[in-house]
């Protein structure tokens, strides 16, 4: 398994130590970029490194900690929570991403982290195009004690926004989190979707939505900067949720992202349950990603 | 992005204009250009060194065609080795020689497009091959999975098991196939839930699924965005369940998709279809020289050798 791996790796390296020449440079290269960095953000964290350490005499376990510190420094100024502001009451999220991402998931789990904080989330179930999308989002309603709007099926999802918003405002909901179809971002007319739901929300709040969150796999490659590009211009979203980091998959793309874009990273989702989000945490996330 | 991936690749082959063969040298920087080129299109670093190293092999020494640049020769090169990787010219279909009811199970990661997959083959074995196809859901894990497939189903015309609550998969999965025996039914598609390579309680249980079922194909679904990834999912699948095909999904997306050629290269199992959207009718036989193509970036180059 993965771990045991990991284990024996440490043990075999850990302790000896060696110079920090090209070859060992060139193998450090080659964990980023196994780890989903990409060729040139790899190349030069590594040319970074080089400048400060190239030459001396250490230890594998000195190595990857230096390196994680490295890239906990790209990260660090995108680890933000997601504040709700008292101020906008609701305070309205709109959920967006490509197919099967862990939109719908990521927003049960953040429906049972607001109730918990004694916030009253209220879901809206904009996803009236995939199959069973609108029930798959009433039983995190369930599971998290939160109301859940839902229209006919392939009902349109901007008006179903607005009437939440009404209807949530009535209720005195304080967080509404908008629950999308999935969609690439290639595609330009369900981009324009995308966009018609934010014109009617601001029919009702023209402050609204006051964050807008891609979802993003970590299992993704490099097509992730497209995403956020596009998803960036199209919608302009606020911040980044990142899911399925339980699994094998290491995410280093987010430090590409982090470098391109900027953009808050939220929150990480590390299961398929109610309480499996975590903050992001800038030294964990790199830690993990060089193999510490 | 395709475009300046293709003049990069040419940038350097054009210095390498006017020899008679490749020498190592040249060879050696065409294929460094080569290997930043597949690894941004997330082919995964193991695959992209084996594959490096057997062009290299074929590279050196080619002689260099009148018509066209050594850089041009190099790309052809590389483009047919990686059709031959992706499993050479044509498609491979899924197979339907055994005894009906003939079961085929879906496998991979959560989201990767397992659920659709299975309403969109259905819908395609019982148009395109005149079969009875019956639709199972065995995910107990996502909320209204099994509502999910039985809508697909109903959307595709296409029967689905009827739903009972508190089965395991594995008793699903042998109701399945009594009820297909019973109502006779050549083909049973049987969905599971999206699991990691790394739960093993879930390998597991998968594990049980396929004993019971003894699918005449297993067929990992795959998206064309995985990254590195692709050959730890890979390799963990099919040392667990023998993977005989592979399904890439989100082909209409602007990805590279290198994680077909590690997919492939690691479980050796043919690449036999590609989701092209999210409609039921968005399923297409894969075509390795197509997606070859795509992942390294190249248009008219091929062709334009082809012609030499
Ligand atoms: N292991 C793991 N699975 C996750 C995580 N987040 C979501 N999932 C799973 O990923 C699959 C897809 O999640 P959804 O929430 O349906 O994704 P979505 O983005 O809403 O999908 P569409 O609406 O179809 O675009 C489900 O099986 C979820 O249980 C995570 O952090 N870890
Ligand atoms: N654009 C596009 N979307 C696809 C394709 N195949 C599936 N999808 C979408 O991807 C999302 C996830 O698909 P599902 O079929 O639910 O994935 P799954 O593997 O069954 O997910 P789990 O059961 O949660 O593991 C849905 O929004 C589908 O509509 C494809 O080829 N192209
Ligand atoms: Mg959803
Ligand atoms: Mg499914």
């Amino acid at each position: 398994s993965r771990s045991t791996q990991k284990l024996s790796d440490g043990i075999t390296g850990a302790f000896t130590r060696r110079k920090l020449d090209d070859a060992a440079l060139e193998e450090l290269e080659e964990t980023l970029i196994a780890a989903d960095l990409g060729t040139e953000v790899a190349a030069r964290v590594i040319a970074a490194f080089r400048r400060t350490r190239f030459g001396r005499e250490v230890t594998d376990e000195e190595v990857k900690t230096a390196l994680a510190g490295e890239i906990a420094e790209i990260l660090a100024p995108v680890a933000r929570p997601l504040e709700i502001d008292p101020a906008h009451k609701p305070f309205v999220v709109l959920v967006v991403g490509v197919n099967g991402t862990g939109k719908t998931t990521t927003i049960g789990k953040l429906a049972q982290h607001y109730a918990e904080a004694g916030l009253r989330p209220m879901l809206v179930a904009g996803d009236t195009f995939r199959a069973a999308a609108v029930e798959q989002l009433q039983i995190w309603g369930q599971r998290t004690s939160a109301p859940v709007i839902a229209g006919a099926a392939n009902a349109d999802a901007a008006g179903l926004a607005f009437e939440a918003l009404t209807r949530a405002a009535a209720e005195g909901a304080d967080v509404v989190l908008i629950d999308t179809a999935g969609r690439l971002h290639n595609k330009s007319v369900l981009m324009e979707e995308l966009r018609k739901i934010i014109r009617v929300i601001r029919k009702h709040d023209p402050s609204a939505p006051h964050a807008t969150l891609l979802v993003l796999d970590a299992t993704t490659g490099q097509n992730a900067i497209q995403q956020v590009r596009v998803f960036k211009e199209m919608v302009d979203i606020t911040g980044l949720i990142v899911t399925k980091l339980d699994g094998s998959a290491r995410g280093g793309i987010v430090v590409a992202l982090a470098e391109a874009f900027g953009l808050p990273v939220h929150a990480v989702g590390v299961g398929e349950q109610a309480a499996d989000l975590r903050p992001f945490d800038a030294e964990d996330y790199a830690r993990g990603l060089v193999g510490t | 992005m395709f475009e300046a991936l293709s003049d990069k690749l040419s940038g350097v082959f054009d210095r390498l204009r006017g020899r008679g063969t490749l020498g190592e040298a040249d060879v050696a920087e065409a294929l460094r250009e080569v290997r930043l080129a597949l690894l941004d299109a997330d082919v995964a670093l193991p695959v992209v060194r084996d594959f490096i190293a057997r062009v290299r092999e074929r590279a050196v020494g080619a002689e260099v065609l009148e018509s066209v640049t050594p850089g041009q020769q190099i790309v052809k090169i590389v483009n047919d080795a990686l059709v031959e990787q992706l499993g050479g010219a044509g498609a491979v279909p899924v197979n339907l020689n055994a005894a009906a009811p003939i079961p085929i199970l879906m496998v991979g990661l959560q989201g990767s497009g397992k659920t659709t997959t299975a309403g969109k083959l259905g819908l395609r074995i019982q148009t395109r091959e005149r079969r009875r196809v019956l639709l199972a859901s065995l995910d107990t894990q996502r909320p209204a999975a099994q509502l999910q497939l039985q809508q697909l189903g109903e959307r595709a015309g296409v029967t689905s098991l009827p739903i009972v609550a508190g089965q395991t998969p594995v008793e699903i999965a042998r109701r399945a196939l009594d009820t297909a025996r019973r109502e006779v039914f050549d083909v049973v598609i049987l969905d599971t839930a999206g699991r990691l390579s790394i739960d093993a309680a879930l390998m597991d249980e998968v594990r049980a699924i396929r004993d019971v079922a003894a699918p005449a194909e297993t067929l990992l679904v795959v998206d064309a965005m995985t990254g590195q990834d692709a050959v730890n999912t890979a390799r963990a699948f099919n040392e667990a369940l023998g993977v005989t095909g592979i399904v890439l999904t989100r082909m209409d997306g602007d990805a590279r998709g290198g994680a077909a050629l590690s997919m492939r290269a690691v479980t050796g199992a043919p690449i036999k279809l590609a989701g092209t959207g999210e409609k039921l009718e968005a399923l297409e036989d894969f075509h390795p020289e197509r997606v070859a193509g795509r992942i390294l970036g190249l248009g008219d180059v091929v062709g334009l050798v082809e012609k030499a």
